[in-house]
């Protein structure tokens, strides 16, 4: 129990650490309405989470890499507030592109990513 | 300082998302993914109250609130096993169980965002007015 709550731990650090500054560097690089920096970070673990669950790893990398890496690195929270705050600024257009996209592409990112895996 | 804060606050909500699944086992109840969808819908609530909420504090500083925010609740929360637990329930030919999952993720999310982002926002202003600045 103590090696899994390390191992989740430790992801969690690293995944929360990447998720902020790979945002950090995506909102400065192409700063835009469209929340592009999360957009791509939760396209990008729902594929990586993919793999790793169709790789069949072992507990050990599950936890680290899955639960721990990717869980902490993906948001739905942010995502859904940057919808809400959206809809307060009226951006109804860019709200349901964001929905319509997250929701495809990330199911069929996880879908490949577990084929590939 | 920002980064070790967030990476911190990162480790606390991975931790308890973890943990809320190993205790209700998984929680999966008649096919349906329970604990990720409670903790998304939870997350998404207590992120848009804390974006509104927590700025009143003058004493708490500007990383802090990064850090509960973007650090806790935004590892707490996860996209990315709400995608492939959605997989899982296609591949299993559970198409109406995906369905609902996906339809209750998306609206009950910005539900929860909303309900949320208004209590900060009413609390906010109910503030101002305490202190006699409206």
């Amino acid at each position: 129990m103590i090696t899994n709550i390390a191992l989740v731990a430790a992801g969690g650090f690293f995944g929360a650490l990447s998720r902020f500054g790979l945002s950090k560097l995506i909102k400065r690089r192409y700063p835009s309405t469209f929340p592009i920096a999360t957009f791509i970070i939760n396209l990008l673990g729902s594929f990586l989470l993919g793999l790793i669950f169709g790789a069949n790893l072992e507990n050990t990398w599950r936890l680290l890499l899955g639960t721990g890496f990717m869980g902490a690195f993906t948001t739905f929270s942010t995502f859904k507030l940057e919808n809400i705050q959206l809809q307060a600024n009226r951006n109804w257009k860019v709200s349901i592109l964001y929905l319509g996209l997250s929701y495809t592409l990330g199911i069929v990112l996880a879908f490949i990513g577990i084929k590939l895996g | 300082m920002n980064f070790l804060l967030v990476g911190i606050a990162g480790i606390i909500g991975a931790l308890l998302r973890y943990f809320l699944g190993v205790y209700f086992g998984q929680w999966w109840f008649h096919d349906f993914p329970l604990a990720t969808f409670v903790t998304n819908m939870a997350g998404s609530f207590i992120l848009g109250w804390f974006t509104n909420f927590l700025p009143r504090f003058k004493s708490l500083h500007p990383h802090v609130i990064t850090a509960l925010g973007t650090g806790l609740i935004g590892s707490f929360t996860t996209f990315s096993t709400f995608s492939v637990e959605t997989v899982h329930l296609i591949s299993a030919a559970k198409w109406g169980t995906a369905l609902l999952y996906v339809l209750l993720s998306l609206w009950g999310g910005l539900l929860f965002s909303w309900m949320g982002y208004r209590l900060g926002l009413t609390a906010d202003k109910a503030a101002e007015i305490v202190r006699g600045e409206k």
